[in-house]
């Protein structure tokens, strides 16, 4: 033979599906959710989502050259970093503010653990709560739906503030379909299960973290005397649910964990939206449960084919 | 309900659905002439390697017994041709084993043996023995000695799956033996079934495969008066099906317990092309020195079945079917799920080589690994249930206990979590390198 032969290990054909196709599918999972955001709280919305997402990538580009590691810009798990930081910002955010944000989210968490998969914690969820504790006021001043211009809008309080200080709720259908004050990309409900629903159908994600979270939530604001449907409805719960905790690098490798992780969080988001003076706490909640998910992964290890099943000529 | 409920059995046993290209289903075996010159290797099968029973320069003839060996667990090895010994030569196995081969040059006369006659069976001992003497081995792939299968050492056996699944893509030598053998597969059924003293036996196939199945189902109904159950189950198709732990648990619902035989359960399990060849033998007494391969891929002129012998050089049968049209990028011996890439055609085809497969540029494509995202899919997609990603940074960081506790071992190597993985990691590779991390700790050398 004139040419020579390539030589590899067994399989010799690869499924269709790369990582790269994965995050597209969480892209298109999350674009319902940009288009209420948009509709509710005007222009600035797409400005900072491309703040966002133009920061996350250029930092990410960056930091693999000056690491010296092959660019992995490719993947778009930057740009779904930078889209999913954007929806947990207010919309009045300065621009400079989510910029930084965004290089927190790629520079700190993601490539100085190593890059995709290797971040222990959720890079969104972690520049918020670093933007939370850096620009406190900012980050929690909230405008109504409509009202936001390029430069400023009328400013309101969130449902939760609402419910925490025991005033009247907007009604259910409003927090569903998004018609309230929140971060951007976190009002709209209806989008949001919409662009789950995209997710498990195409198997990006199993419906077990979301189920298991918005569940557990539910239940315990039922024990607590609260009505669980404005606590499902209100803050970045359904947002965390499907879109943040279900983050595969953070998140347990099995159903069984996968189980056991979704109800640590919906546990801990309601035990912080009850009892301490956040009136927020899907974002610690996450990122409390992606600090154990290795703990998780070892304690629900799979059982192996022919483990321990009692031997003899059994007929069926 | 029961589709919904099938398809959730399915989904929680793994596995995966790569394309099938069945390319080669509709075309009629072809014969092969015997080549000029013919490899031998010594080693053709699981199990203790086979000494040379002739000498350079002696004469040989088709179906005379050229290599065996004291042990049991081994399979003689027997001339496919007639011709003169050239040389006792060495020779690397593709699967990295290093052994003998007899390489015997062809005087194109095809002279028959004396020892080629039917053989005289009586009892079980006298079965066994023939078996052995046929130089049978399991011929889906994993050339395991059927001698040593069937001898069941009193362990009571009432049920025989016939493996006809064929899971594996590119892949219909079983399925042309379904076609054109198929009163000797139901022959070879009813030899195993009267000395084995067996209850039922069930032909399992993948329902990507009507044909073959419709066929079956005919000639089934026609034999009558049957001492046991025969029966024809379609399965769900559904890689790595095939696999002999794999169909017991899909035919009779049973998972075989690490460290235990399917017979320990009460089931053997046998390759349909394998039981067909059995009752071949015991009409005509020749030993295995022919089989049907399925030579196919991206870079062959002529994809289609051929009846080869054994020993006859890749690049010869290649040219039988015309030839390559584009150069090829890789060659595999098997299956694109679990065959081995070769390094040459010079290679010989042996017992359990049931496809030989040469890809072209685009279907060779090597693709970059990139860092595992944790998505989880080889554990969800893993037939025994392992977990390739922890077993993977378990081999990565050389803990030999955490090794053991995640039971590589029990890993089949049907490349699943590779097929599946986003990233592209060679995940198969570490199971097998995990395996072998332990195997030197068990033999005392790491």
């Amino acid at each position: 033979m004139d040419k020579k032969l390539i030589v590899s290990p067994s399989p010799h054909f690869v499924g269709e599906e790369s990582t790269a196709d994965i995050m597209q599918d969480v892209i298109i999972a999350l674009i319902p959710a940009l288009f209420a955001a948009t509709f509710y709280f005007g222009v600035r919305v797409p400005i900072i989502v491309a703040v966002c997402v133009i920061s996350c990538v250029v930092s990410e580009w960056l930091c693999r050259i000056v690491m010296k590691r092959p660019n992995t810009v490719g993947d778009f798990s930057a740009v779904v970093t930078g889209m999913l930081l954007a929806f947990n910002l207010p919309v009045t955010i300065k621009l400079w503010m989510a910029a930084l944000g965004s290089v927190i989210a790629i520079v700190v968490v993601k490539q100085m653990f190593g890059g995709i998969g290797h971040n222990f914690v959720n890079p969104a969820i972690a520049a918020r709560i670093v933007l939370l504790v850096s620009f406190g006021p900012q980050m929690v001043r909230f405008t109504a739906p409509f009202t936001t211009g390029l430069v400023d809008g009328v400013t309101t309080a969130t449902p939760l503030n609402l419910l925490q200080q025991g005033e009247n709720m907007p009604p259910i259908i409003d927090l569903f379909l998004g018609e309230h004050g929140g971060s951007l990309g976190e009002t709209c409900a209806a989008a949001l299960l919409l662009g789950g629903l995209y997710l498990v159908v195409r198997r990006v994600i199993t419906p077990t973290i979301p189920l298991a979270f918005m569940g557990s939530a539910a239940l315990v604001s039922v024990l607590m005397g609260l009505n669980p449907l404005y606590q499902l409805l209100t803050g970045g719960l359904i947002l965390g649910a499907v879109f943040m905790a279900t983050d595969y690098a953070t998140s347990p490798l099995t159903e069984k964990g996968k189980l056991i992780f979704g109800i640590g969080c919906g546990v801990i988001t309601m035990v912080i939206r009850h009892y301490s003076n956040f009136p927020e706490g899907v974002s610690y909640a996450i990122i409390l449960m992606n600090i154990l998910t290795p703990h998780i992964n070892n304690m629900t290890r799979t059982k192996s084919f022919g483990k321990k099943i009692k031997c003899g000529a059994k007929k069926y | 309900m029961s589709e919904i409920f099938g398809w959730m059995k399915n989904a929680w046993r793994g596995g995966v659905h790569p394309p099938h290209c069945k390319n080669t289903q509709d075309i009629v075996t072809v014969d092969m002439p015997a080549p000029k010159k013919v490899i031998l290797p010594m080693q053709q099968h699981s199990g203790t390697e086979c000494t040379p029973l002739v000498k350079r320069g002696e004469a040989v003839f088709v179906g005379q017994k050229i290599g065996d060996s004291n042990e049991r667990f081994s399979a003689p090895i027997h001339s496919p041709v007639s011709g003169v010994v050239r040389g006792i030569v060495p020779l690397l196995l593709p699967d990295g084993t290093n052994t003998e081969a007899v390489v015997i040059e062809s005087d194109g006369e095809q002279k028959l043996h004396d020892s080629v006659v039917p053989p005289k069976i009586e009892t079980f001992e006298d079965f066994i023995a023939a078996v052995r003497e046929s130089g049978l081995v399991g011929l889906g792939g994993a050339g395991f000695p059927t001698h040593v299968k069937l001898n069941t050492n009193g362990k009571k056996v009432h049920t025989l799956i016939i493996n006809a699944a064929e899971c594996e893509p590119f892949i219909t030598s079983d399925f042309r033996e379904c076609l054109e053998n198929t009163d000797d597969i139901f022959d070879g059924i009813d030899a195993v079934a009267r000395f084995l003293g067996l209850e039922r036996a069930v032909i399992a196939i993948e329902d990507n495969k009507p044909l073959a199945f419709e066929r079956l189902l005919q000639y089934a109904e026609q034999r009558q008066g049957l001492k046991y159950g025969l029966e024809i189950k379609l399965l769900k198709t559904r890689y790595p099906q095939g696999a002999e732990k794999m169909i017991i648990q899909a035919v009779a619902g049973i998972e075989v317990p690490q460290g235990k035989l399917p017979a320990d359960v009460g089931v053997l399990v046998m390759n349909v092309t394998s039981v067909g060849f059995l009752a071949r033998y015991l009409k005509t007494g020749m030993p295995l020195i022919k089989r049907r391969v399925t030579v196919d891929g991206g870079a062959v002129e002529k994809p289609q079945n051929v009846e080869v012998f054994i020993g006859t050089p890749i690049r010869d049968l290649i040219e039988f079917c015309g030839g390559y049209k584009v150069p090829p990028a890789k060659l595999l011996m098997g299956g694109p799920m679990m065959g081995t890439a070769l390094a040459d055609d010079e290679i010989p085809v042996i017992k359990q080589n049931n496809a030989i497969l040469a890809f072209d540029e685009e279907q060779a494509k090597v693709f970059e690994i990139s860092n595992c995202i944790n998505c989880g899919r080889c554990v969800r997609h893993c037939p025994v249930r392992i977990m390739p990603v922890t077993i993977e940074q378990a081999v990565l960081r050389e803990d030999l206990d955490d090794l053991a506790a995640l039971d590589v071992n029990t890993c089949i190597e049907c490349g699943c979590c590779s097929f599946v993985c986003p990233a592209r990691r060679q995940l198969a590779q570490s199971m097998r390198i995990g395996k072998a991390m332990l195997e030197r700790v068990a033999k005392g050398k790491l």
